[in-house]
């Protein structure tokens, strides 16, 4: 027969085993989260890689609270590299006072990026700091950091379900930065299930509050095998502006290679 | 040296090219440029004999045509500028800014014509800057140069980049007029001009720079050899029944130039050196500082940067044996705040100091853009020094507002 001590003994047992339980199969369940999250986010990588450069031009509408609308010109020239971020030089065309400002650009997966800025009227190249990620692209909804590659490294992930967004069946991955110079705290991707095409991004501020969400639409594939968006728009949802972007002439494997991205190619690129 | 034979080396090189390619057709063209209003109002009346009252107006144009062909590999670009200045006549005055021709190929460039060259990492101060001429009646900062004529190779290695420039030719420095405000009591006259060369302003100049990106530091050096782009001025004996007046004199120089800048995170260090030598003085020099940007300040989207640097001369102040240096024991602090809104609008507050003696500048330049093509600015500078001797008390009553209004096409 059980006294009371042996009872009392085995109960708090049990109740511990249970509770060791249900935090392990919640661990369980956390860690199978972030790696669902990085299994998908590793594979929307893997299916955009190999495209090894691109052209692009880029028209931007920035609309104020008004309905103000003002329009940036960009034309981008990408190199892909494998075991490191990619090279790219952005030329500006408008508005026409800042036209031939270009920008030069090697990304680095960790730590920060090696940033020159030519300035045509001075004849100037600088180099400049690239800590200003959560700045304002050209007076944009865009910070730098909206518009720069995505790297695996740049996030830690989870998994949150999956959504129909844009009438696609689409997973749902928070990203948390690895940055601390980062403007967001997480961000909330969700990509569709057929293709790991990015639909919808939604940012969080560094109070953790909904600042932007970024649509994209009109995929199109090229090469076969890579979807790049015609259009996307971002909408501050606390400032109540938005920016809308345009691509055009979209062109893979032009020949570019390593020598089209040094000082000499930014200061007469067109 | 006229026009005509700035350019003929240019058309050569365009004679060679097109007979390298017969079928030159130019697949693009683009105009563009600037045309602008501007409008200075001195706070008090002038200090010297012939110069304008307080008010003073001008308007500039400056387009750009662009020519390219061969899948970009080949372009020619053409730049003209002319101001007209209500009161300066010295000011009333046009340029070629630039009449090249540039042929890239995959790791080296070939640029012919009139060209401008920019070297160096500070701000208050450019230094090492020292291919084209200053163009001093545009402006008091001496940003603005003239077109420069020059054959330019230019070598793309792992080691860096080299530049090797022969330079034909020598373009005087532009200086205010006797209408002109913002100059000292004596005026530079332009006709009267010597050189140390026989060759005068013929003569064929030299210089070559290496300069690469390692890490976080960018770094360049180079030497250059050839004319003096700062004229030693001095009282006009010449012609003594005209009004006192000073003469430029070029004499020739070699300098060994060094600029670094490390990127640091949000830290800009930046430094500075030459050492000159000329028949008349051996010298050097140095500009060091530093740039920090806070991002997002205020909880903002604007930027604010702070910026820090010293200016050092070996040749001292000057005296009686000597002109001395104008920068030579000098601080400078400035701070820039970038808006980064969707009107581009900046603002930079600047204050240099001689560390010697009460003599200080203050600038402030504001700018924003109007509608999609129209840019307005506004700079105002105040200049004062108690020293007979520094070079700003001839500028002390030329305290200013400048308003300019450009239009982009």
């Amino acid at each position: 027969m059980l006294n009371k001590k042996t009872a009392v003994g085995l109960f708090t047992t049990f109740a511990l085993v249970m509770a060791s339980h249900s935090i392990l199969a919640k661990t369980q369940e956390k860690l199978s989260a972030q790696a669902r999250g990085l299994e998908i986010s590793k594979e929307a990588k893997s299916r955009d890689i190999g495209w090894v450069d691109n052209t692009s031009d880029m028209t931007m509408r920035l609309r104020n609270k008004q309905g103000q609308e003002s329009i940036r010109e960009i034309k981008t020239k990408t190199l892909e590299l494998l075991d490191d971020g990619d090279k790219s030089l952005t030329i500006f065309n408008k508005p026409r006072d800042v036209k031939g400002t270009s920008f030069l650009s090697f990304s680095h997966a960790v730590g920060n990026d090696d940033q020159w800025l030519y300035l045509p009227s001075l004849k100037r190249v600088k180099r400049i700091s690239s800590r200003n990620k959560s700045g304002p692209f050209m007076g944009s909804e865009f910070s730098f950091e909206d518009l720069s590659s995505f790297e695996i490294e740049k996030y830690n992930y989870n998994y949150l379900g999956d959504e129909v967004v844009n009438d696609l069946d689409s997973f749902m991955v928070e990203q948390f930065p690895v940055d601390e110079n980062s403007g967001y705290t997480r961000r909330i991707v969700w990509l569709d299930k057929a293709e790991y095409r990015v639909q919808k991004i939604d940012f969080y501020d560094r109070k953790n509050a909904l600042l932007k969400t970024l649509s994209y639409s009109n995929y199109k594939q090229y090469l076969d095998k890579y979807w790049r968006a015609d259009s996307a728009e971002m909408i501050n949802h606390q400032s109540g502006k938005s920016t809308e972007l345009q691509w055009q002439n979209y062109t893979f494997k032009t020949g570019l290679v390593d020598g089209d991205f040094n000082k000499n190619t930014l200061k007469r690129a067109r | 040296m006229s026009i005509v034979k700035k350019i003929k080396p240019l058309l050569v090189a365009l004679a060679i090219n097109s007979i390298v390619q017969p079928q030159v057709n130019a697949d693009e063209f683009e105009l563009s440029g600037k045309v602008g209003y501007e409008q200075r109002y001195f706070a008090e009346e002038s200090q010297y004999q012939n110069q304008l009252s307080r008010s003073q107006a001008s308007i500039f144009f400056e387009p750009e045509l662009y020519w390219e062909w061969d899948e970009g590999n080949s372009s020619v670009t053409f730049k003209p500028y002319y101001r007209y200045d209500e009161f300066d006549a010295e000011r009333s005055h046009g340029d070629i800014r630039e009449l090249s021709y540039v042929y890239a190929s995959r790791d080296w460039e070939l640029r012919a014509g009139i060209r401008k060259e920019f070297w160096g990492v500070t701000e208050f101060q450019h230094l090492v800057d020292v291919i084209n001429q200053t163009d001093g009646v545009e402006d008091t900062d001496g940003e603005d140069k003239l077109g420069q004529l020059m054959l330019n190779l230019s070598f793309v290695r792992d080691w860096g980049i080299v530049d090797l420039y022969l330079l034909p030719g020598f373009r005087e420095r532009t200086f205010v007029g006797k209408e002109g405000r913002l100059r000292g009591p004596l005026v530079v006259d332009s006709k009267n001009v010597s050189y140390q060369s026989s060759a005068e302003d013929k003569h064929l100049d030299f210089a070559a720079r290496w300069s690469h990106s390692i890490g976080v530091f960018d770094i360049g050096s180079y030497w250059f050899h050839g004319t003096n782009r700062d004229p030693i001025l001095s009282l006009s004996t010449t012609e003594p029944d005209r009004s006192p007046s000073l003469q430029q004199h070029y004499n020739q120089m070699d300098q060994l130039g060094l600029d670094v800048q490390a990127t640091i995170d949000d830290w800009l260090w930046k430094f500075e050196t030459i050492y000159r030598t000329t028949d008349d003085e051996d010298f050097w020099a140095a500009q060091a500082g530093f740039e920090y940007t806070y991002v997002g300040v205020f909880d903002t989207n604007a930027d604010l940067g702070l910026l820090v640097e010293y200016g050092w001369d070996s040749r001292g102040e000057g005296d009686k044996n000597s002109s001395g240096a104008s920068i030579q024991n000098d601080i400078f602090f400035g701070s820039r705040l970038a808006f980064n809104d969707m009107q581009s609008s900046e603002m930079l507050v600047g204050f240099g100091a001689d560390v010697e003696h009460s003599a200080f500048s203050f600038i402030m330049e504001a700018n924003r853009r109007f509608g999609e093509s129209v840019k307005i600015s506004l700079d105002i500078r105040v200049m004062q020094s108690s020293e007979p001797s520094d070079a700003l008390y001839s500028l002390k009553s030329d305290d200013h507002a400048q308003l300019a209004i450009e239009y982009y096409f």
